[in-house]
């Protein structure tokens, strides 16, 4: 009988091979661009604005229908988008919100847990311009998680956030992909997100791969390379 | 430590500010809607009694008064109201479910909107009290005709305001839907519904208001009924304050019908902030 190997090399959650994207005639947006994510991998994707981050991963998510381009494109079944707001039914309660769409008894119990591990039980009968910015974007990753999804794409989901926000929001991401263990691919502009965050960090520059590095290196180091790639000369005082 | 005096202090330090001029409407005012009519009612009662106003032109209003309680022991002014109610509502509840449902079709797909958009909006411009005569033909000049009329005059605003406010909605809840990959009817009941209520419920008080204008004119056809059939009558006995009485129960429909709908708007749409609270 074959070993089963199931769970123990992780399958490619991600696969794409020469993508390429334009929205006009004189140049592409993506220009034959290869990614894998393994499952569980948290890979973060950074780059200077108009290198194609947002084009990639709407393309991922299936929102780039009316683009024009070619190549290959492989997801799981049971994908999930964080957008840069939170993109809460202003008419729909929270706890609707998070659970719109799913089916079964359980829905509204699962939805109460999400919830909960967000950090926004109680407020499930709140409207949603009751909630701060950044308890609207908790929410919505609440109706991502609840989803149980394979992978998990994210578009910049702490870019409008204040900054102490945004690093309650990283430890809370971080808790939330160690337990329920997605794939995830995050675009970011923010070097230091990246790092604290991802397990990988991609820079994209001109629509391809320009530098693909594991975050296990040291930190400094690791900034100092990604800023270099990214074309920031650093001037005064990085120790 | 020390025990301090934790009750309201006044005039402790003087109240020093900065206060800029005031752009917005301000305050409410208490009783606000009132203050128009029962002023018009002051100048009216003033004008009669001075003899400024004379009864062949516009009756006093405690002639009206009076009149109202005649109409209502001897000629079945109840039996009237309930008639023209009758009327009205089963007009208007035909004009805002086809009114409605013409907007949603339109407005969620292209061949319904190629389909219904275009003669909607000739339509719109056609005065249907100038249809009226072909109903005739059509329906004769009994209660179908009247019914017709009312639905096609409330259906137009209906429509207009929700399919507007079903386009309204922004794009971005629309693709959240796709990411979520909810069925279309999910889609209807969640996002499109809800988006397109303040629409919606714009419609309902203009077309609230036309059903009551259609009304009017309807009830001049051969009706044996109704607050219009009073009114018609009144005119050919030369009875004013009959027919004043017959105005001011229309004006109290229209404001009733126009409270319970804003009413029904400040209760529906809890989840928006705006200038108006």
């Amino acid at each position: 009988m074959a070993p089963d190997t199931r769970g123990l090399i992780a399958a490619p959650a991600v696969r794409v091979r020469d993508l390429h994207r334009s929205f006009s005639a004189d140049g592409g947006v993506l220009n034959g661009l290869d990614l894998d994510i393994a499952g569980g991998e948290f890979v973060a994707l950074i780059g200077r604005s108009g290198t194609g981050k947002s084009t990639l991963l709407r393309a991922l998510a299936g929102l780039d229908r009316d683009v024009a381009g070619h190549g290959e494109i492989e997801v799981p079944a049971n994908v999930s988008v964080v957008f840069q707001d939170s993109r809460l039914l202003p008419w729909r309660r929270i706890l609707d919100n998070v659970v719109l769409g799913l089916r079964g008894p359980d829905a509204a119990e699962r939805g109460r847990q999400a919830l909960a591990e967000v950090g926004l039980e109680g407020r499930e009968r709140a409207w949603p311009f009751e909630l701060s910015g950044g308890e609207q974007q908790r929410a919505s990753l609440a109706r991502s998680l609840v989803r149980e999804p394979q992978l998990l794409l994210a578009d910049e989901p702490f870019g409008a956030l204040d900054a102490l926000t945004r690093i309650r929001m990283h430890a809370l991401l971080r808790k939330l992909c160690e337990a329920h263990k997605p794939a995830v691919l995050l675009v970011t502009h923010d070097v230091d997100e990246a790092i604290v965050l991802a397990d990988r960090v991609i820079v994209l520059d001109a629509g391809v791969v320009h530098a693909d590095v594991r975050t296990d290196r040291p930190r400094a180091e690791l900034r100092s390379f990604l800023l270099k790639k990214l074309g920031v000369r650093e001037e005064l005082g990085v120790r | 430590m020390t025990i301090t005096d934790s009750r309201p202090r006044t005039a402790t330090t003087p109240d020093i500010r900065v206060v800029r001029r005031r752009l917005g409407p301000g305050r409410r005012i208490p009783y606000a809607f009132w203050i128009g009519p029962l002023l018009l009612l002051a100048v009216w009662s003033a004008g009669s009694a001075t003899g400024l106003i004379s009864p062949a032109i516009l009756t006093a209003p405690w002639d009206v008064v009076v009149a109202f309680g005649e109409q209502w022991t001897d000629h079945d002014l109840l039996g009237n109201i309930l008639s023209s109610l009758n009327r009205a509502a089963l007009g208007l509840g035909f004009g805002i479910a086809v009114g409605g449902v013409l907007a949603v079709v339109s407005g969620l797909s292209r061949i319904g909107e190629s389909l219904i958009d275009g003669p909607i909006q000739i339509k719109r411009s056609v005065p249907t009290l100038a249809l009226i005569p072909l109903f005739i033909a059509w329906f004769g000049i009994g209660q179908e005709m009247k019914i017709v009329t009312i639905a096609l005059i409330s259906l137009v605003p209906i429509y207009v305001h929700t399919h507007n406010g079903l386009r309204s909605i922004d794009g971005k809840y629309a693709e959240l839907a796709e990411t979520i990959d909810i069925g279309r009817a999910e889609f209807v009941r969640h996002i499109v519904l809800p988006g397109a209520l303040p629409g919606f419920l714009l419609g309902m008080r203009f077309a609230v208001t036309s059903s009551l204008l259609g009304l009017v004119v309807v009830e001049q056809y051969n009706a044996t009924a109704g607050i219009g059939h009073m009114i018609t009558l009144a005119e050919q006995y030369g009875q004013t304050d009959v027919i004043v009485v017959g105005l001011v129960i229309y004006g109290v429909f229209g404001y009733c019908a126009d409270s319970a709908v804003r009413l029904v708007g400040r209760r529906v749409l809890a989840w928006r902030r705006t200038l108006e609270d």
